[in-house]
C-alpha cells in the first residue's frame, strides 16, 4: 500500500511545532520523542506502520480547536484517532503528520431518560456508553466486535455496524448531534437531542467521513431502553446456499430478527475450538436472536424454527438459559480472535445483496483455490455484511502481497454483486484504491467537493478513502516554511 | 408555463447542463411550494427497478408514485416504515406525491420516532447536479461506507444540491396487528411525560402524539399476540398521567394515525402552518411562547404543528431553543418574507452555501428555496 512521500518542509518544521503546541496544551499531551510516537505508528491494520511526527492528547474540545488552528496555519497534515482500532488503516500516519487523539476525552457530559440521550466526548469507548446508563435500564445499540475498545470518535468516523444493526441500525442511525472542530480551528454544533436537521443534513454527512471533514469531539447519542428478554437459536445446514435461502425466508415472513448470523465451516471449528459453544460442525451455521417478553420470543423463535424446519437442518437448537446464549454469542464474537490464534488474517467487510450470497459463497471458494489461501466466514447475513478473512502466514515472503490480491478480488466480487468494498469498517487506506471499481470519476469528484468545503487545503487525514492518484491534485503541496 | 418533461435520467441531465436560468424542480407538486424559474417535472422519470422482499430492498425512479409503492410493497406484506406525510389535506394541494419529492423533503411521519426518519431508509441515490453531470452516491445494500454519505446530503436537500432521478431503499415488514391507547391528558406537560414513559419502555412504542382536544396517543405494532400484551403493561405504565382507553381495531388504530401523520385538524380552514422540531421536554414551553391558535405534538413532544394566523413570525417567538422551525403553509408573501426553513447558524450557513457552490455552481436548482430570505 503507497502512502504520499513525507513532506520536507513539514519534517523540519517539527521543533517549531513542538514548541507552539506546548504553549496551548499541557506538557504531557505533547508526544515528541520517538520512542513514544511509535505507539502511534499503526492501528489495527498492523501490516502498515509508520511513526507520526508527533502526537497530541488533548482533554477539551478548546484544545483540539488550538491543536488545530496551529497545524492549519503550519501546513500540517493531522490525522484523527480514537482508540485506534481501525481495521482499514484510518489512524495509519504518515511521518509527516499530527496524530491527534481524542482517548483523554472520555467523559459522559449529560444523560437524559425522559429524552432518550446521552451526550459524550468521543474518546469514550462504545462499551462504557452502554455502561454509563446500564443502570437505568438503556443501552446504546450499535455493536462493533470490539466494542471493549473502539472509541466513539472512530465509530462516527467509521460509521461502524455491529451485530445487531438489522433492527437497530449503525452508527448514523443513533447518532443525533455533534460538537465537532473543522482543520482551521472552527468549532461546529450539528443537530442535538431534537431530531433531523433544519437545513442540510451535515451530520448525515460528517458521520462516516473518515475523519476527513472535521474532528467530532462530542457526541449525542440515542439510548434506547432494554428489551425485556433476548435469546437466541442456533441452526446448522449443509450448504450455504440452502442457509442463505433460510435468511431470505426467515425475512419474508414478517419476522424481524434483531440479528442474523452466518458462519461457515473453517470459522465453526475455530470459534468452537475457542469459546466452546457447542456448535454443531457443518457447511453453514445461523445464529438468529429475537427480543421480547418470553412469550413473544417463544412465538417469534416457533415461527423461526418452523421455517428452519422445512429445510432439512442437521441442528436446530434454542439457548435454553442465559449461559448458553451467552456462550453462543461469545463464539461468534470471538470469530476474529479465534482466528487470529491459528493465522494471520486479513479481514473484509464488504456488502452484498442476501440474495447473491450463495453466489458470492461459491465463487470466494473457487478463488480460495486460486490463490492457494483459506478463508473464513463470518458475517451478518440479515444485512448482507459479509467479514470473509483471508488466512495467511506474515512470516513467508510474499504471502501478504497475494492475501491483498485476493481480498482485492473478493471486494470487486462484492460490487459485481451489487454491493459493495465496505459495510463498516470504512475504507481507510486498505480499500482507498479499489474506489474506482465502486464508483466512477465524477461519483469521487462529487465526494471530494465535500471535503474541499470542509478542508480546503486537504489537511485532515488526507491520504485516506481516495485513490492517491485521484486527490493528488488537491492534498497539501509543500509549503514554505 | 414551459415546462420540461424529461423521460430519463439521461435526458435530464442534458436538460440540466443546457440550462440558460433557473429550474425549479418537482415532483407530484403536492408541497405547494413555487419559486423563480422553469419547472423541471421528474415525473416522468418513474418506474421500480428491483424489489427484493427477502432483502427488504427497493429500488425506484424517483418519479414513481408514493401510492404506487406502497401498493407494491403491501402485496409482499411490507411497508415504508418511515411513513411519510401526505401534504395535500394540509395544503389543498392536488398530484400524486412521488418518492423523489419525499426524499427530497426528507418527509417522515408519526413513525420517525421509533423507526427512524425517512434519510434513515434511504441505502441509495443516483442525481444530476446542477452542471448536469449524473452522480451514484451508496447503494442498495443496507450497510454500506464506502467513502462519504452522500445519500444523506440528499435526503432534505430539497433539490438545490441536485434532482433525485432514482433511489433504493430498505422496507420493513408490515406487522400483522397494530392498537393504540388514548391516555386522558389535558396539559402538555403531562402528556409529554406520558410519552416519555411509554417512549422509555421496552415495549417499541411506534407512535406518541398528543392532541389538546384528543388526550395522548400511544401505538404499539406488532403480531396480534405481542400487540395485546404490550398494550396491557403500558396501560399499568401510562394510568397515572389519565385514564386509558384502547383502541384495538388495526383500523381505527391506523385511522388516528394517518390523521395525526397528515396533520388532518388543520385541514381546510385559514392560518399559516408551522413545523418545529425540538427537545420533546422542551415542547410544552416552547408551544406556550407560539401563542398559537392550535398545536399538535407528535415524536413524543418533540414535533410540534402550530397553527397561527397569517404572517406571524413565529421564529422570533422561539426564542433561544434548541431546535428548529419549518414553514409549511403560507403564502408566497409570507413564505418570502419569512423563508421556509429555519436559518442556519454560523459557521453551518457558510459550510451549506459551500456544499450548494460546489454542486450546483452556477446556482440554478431551486434558488433561494434553502437559502437565507432577503432582508427587506
Amino acid at each position: 500500500m503507497e502512502m504520499p512521500r513525507p513532506n520536507p518542509v513539514v519534517l523540519s518544521l517539527k521543533d517549531r511545532l513542538v514548541s507552539r503546541l506546548k504553549q496551548v496544551l499541557p506538557e504531557d499531551a505533547v508526544i515528541h520523542d520517538e520512542a513514544e510516537t511509535r505507539a502511534y505508528e499503526c492501528d489495527a491494520l498492523t501490516a502498515y506502520k509508520c511513526p507520526p511526527l508527533l502526537a497530541v492528547l488533548p482533554s477539551s474540545t478548546q484544545e483540539v480547536s488550538d491543536v488545530l488552528r496551529i497545524c492549519h496555519e503550519e501546513g500540517v497534515p493531522v490525522v484523527p484517532r480514537g482508540a485506534g482500532t481501525s481495521l482499514a488503516g484510518g489512524a495509519l500516519p504518515t511521518a509527516d503528520s499530527v496524530i491527534l487523539g481524542v482517548a483523554r476525552m472520555n467523559e459522559v457530559l449529560e444523560t437524559d431518560y425522559e429524552n432518550r440521550f446521552i451526550r459524550v466526548q468521543t474518546g469514550r469507548t462504545n462499551l462504557s456508553v452502554t455502561g454509563a446508563v446500564e443502570e437505568e435500564d438503556f443501552f446504546y445499540a450499535p455493536d462493533p466486535s470490539s466494542q471493549l475498545a473502539c472509541a466513539i470518535a472512530g465509530n462516527i468516523a467509521m460509521n461502524s455496524g455491529g451485530a445487531h444493526c438489522l433492527k437497530y441500525g449503525v452508527t448514523t442511525n443513533n447518532l443525533m448531534g455533534v460538537t465537532a472542530v473543522m482543520m482551521d480551528g472552527t468549532v461546529v454544533e450539528i443537530g442535538g437531542a431534537h431530531l433531523d436537521a433544519g437545513g442540510l443534513d451535515l451530520l448525515g454527512l460528517i458521520c462516516g467521513s473518515e475523519g476527513q471533514l472535521a474532528v467530532v469531539t462530542e457526541a449525542t447519542l440515542r439510548i434506547l431502553r432494554k428489551p425485556e428478554g433476548a435469546r437466541p437459536v442456533l441452526m446448522g445446514y449443509d450448504s450455504s446456499e440452502v442457509a442463505g435461502q433460510v435468511v431470505t425466508d426467515i425475512i419474508k415472513a414478517g419476522v424481524l430478527p434483531v440479528a442474523i448470523e452466518f458462519m461457515d465451516r473453517p470459522c465453526i471449528e475455530a470459534c468452537e475450538a475457542f469459546a466452546h459453544a457447542g456448535y454443531p460442525m457443518c457447511e453453514a451455521l445461523l445464529i438468529v436472536e429475537v427480543e421480547g417478553s418470553e412469550a413473544e420470543i417463544d412465538m417469534q423463535l416457533g415461527l423461526i424454527k418452523q421455517i428452519a424446519a422445512k429445510h432439512n437442518p442437521v441442528e436446530l437448537r434454542e439457548a435454553a438459559d442465559a449461559d448458553e446464549a451467552g456462550r453462543i454469542w461469545l463464539g461468534r464474537k470471538s470469530a476474529f480472535g479465534a482466528m487470529g490464534q491459528i493465522n494471520d488474517y486479513m479481514c473484509l467487510d464488504g456488502t452484498i445483496p442476501v440474495s447473491s450470497l450463495p453466489m458470492v459463497l461459491r465463487r470466494i471458494g473457487e478463488m480460495s483455490k486460486e490463490f492457494g489461501l483459506d478463508v473464513a466466514n463470518v458475517f451478518h447475513a440479515g444485512d448482507g455484511n459479509m467479514h470473509p478473512l483471508i488466512l495467511f502466514d506474515a512470516n513467508t515472503p510474499g504471502q501478504l502481497e497475494t492475501c491483498e490480491a485476493f481480498g482485492a478480488e473478493i471486494l470487486k466480487l462484492c460490487v459485481e454483486a451489487g454491493g459493495c468494498l465496505t459495510g463498516e469498517h470504512g475504507v481507510g487506506i486498505e480499500k482507498r484504491d479499489l474506489m474506482l471499481h465502486q464508483y466512477d470519476a465524477a461519483d469521487l469528484e462529487a465526494q471530494m467537493a465535500v471535503k474541499d468545503v470542509f478542508d480546503p487545503a486537504w489537511l485532515l487525514n488526507p491520504a485516506k478513502v481516495f485513490p492517491l492518484a485521484v486527490s493528488e491534485a488537491r492534498r497539501a503541496q509543500p509549503q514554505a516554511a | 408555463m414551459k415546462m420540461m418533461t424529461p423521460k430519463s435520467e439521461a435526458e435530464l441531465a442534458e436538460m440540466v447542463a443546457g440550462a440558460d436560468g433557473p429550474l425549479w424542480v418537482k415532483g407530484g407538486g403536492t408541497r405547494g411550494l413555487g419559486g423563480a424559474g422553469e419547472v423541471v417535472s421528474v415525473a416522468g422519470i418513474a418506474g421500480v427497478e428491483l424489489y427484493e422482499p427477502g432483502a427488504l430492498t427497493l429500488v425506484v425512479r424517483a418519479g414513481t408514485p408514493v401510492a404506487e409503492i406502497e401498493a407494491v410493497l403491501a402485496a409482499e406484506n411490507q411497508r415504508l416504515a418511515f411513513e411519510p406525510m401526505d401534504h395535500r389535506g394540509l395544503l389543498g394541494t392536488t398530484g400524486e406525491p412521488t418518492i423523489g419529492g419525499v426524499v427530497a423533503g426528507n418527509i417522515s411521519g408519526p413513525r420517525r420516532v421509533q423507526a427512524g426518519a425517512c434519510r434513515d431508509f434511504l441505502l441509495g441515490v443516483r442525481f444530476v447536479d446542477g452542471a448536469g453531470q449524473v452522480v451514484r452516491n451508496g447503494g442498495r445494500v443496507m450497510k454500506n461506507v464506502t467513502g462519504y454519505d452522500l445519500v444523506k446530503l440528499m435526503a432534505g436537500s430539497w433539490g438545490t444540491l441536485g434532482i433525485l432521478t432514482e433511489v433504493a431503499l430498505k422496507v420493513l415488514p408490515r406487522p400483522e396487528s397494530e392498537a393504540t391507547l388514548t391516555v386522558a391528558t389535558a396539559e402538555a406537560a403531562v402528556a409529554v411525560k406520558a410519552m416519555a414513559a411509554a417512549l422509555g419502555s421496552p415495549f417499541e412504542v411506534s407512535g406518541a402524539a398528543f392532541d389538546p382536544e384528543a388526550g395522548t396517543r400511544i401505538r404499539i405494532e406488532g403480531f396480534e399476540s405481542s400487540v395485546s400484551y404490550r398494550a396491557s403493561r403500558l396501560q399499568e405504565i401510562l394510568v397515572p398521567f389519565g385514564a386509558v382507553t384502547v383502541e384495538s381495531g388495526p383500523e381505527q388504530s391506523s385511522a388516528i394515525w394517518r390523521d395525526l401523520r397528515d396533520v388532518a385538524p388543520f385541514h381546510g380552514g385559514a392560518g399559516d402552518v408551522w413545523r418545529l422540531s425540538v427537545k420533546p421536554t422542551d415542547a410544552p414551553e416552547v408551544a406556550a411562547r407560539l401563542r398559537a391558535e392550535r398545536v399538535l405534538y407528535d415524536w413524543g413532544g418533540g414535533l410540534i404543528w402550530a397553527l397561527v394566523p397569517e404572517g406571524t413570525d413565529l421564529r422570533a417567538r422561539l426564542g433561544g431553543v434548541a431546535g428548529h422551525a419549518t414553514l409549511v403553509r403560507a403564502s408566497e408573501a409570507t413564505r418570502a418574507r419569512l423563508g421556509v426553513f429555519q436559518p442556519e447558524p454560523e459557521p453551518l450557513r457558510r459550510i451549506s452555501e459551500g456544499l450548494r457552490a460546489r454542486f450546483d455552481p452556477r446556482g440554478i436548482l431551486n434558488p433561494g428555496l434553502m437559502a437565507q430570505p432577503v432582508e427587506a
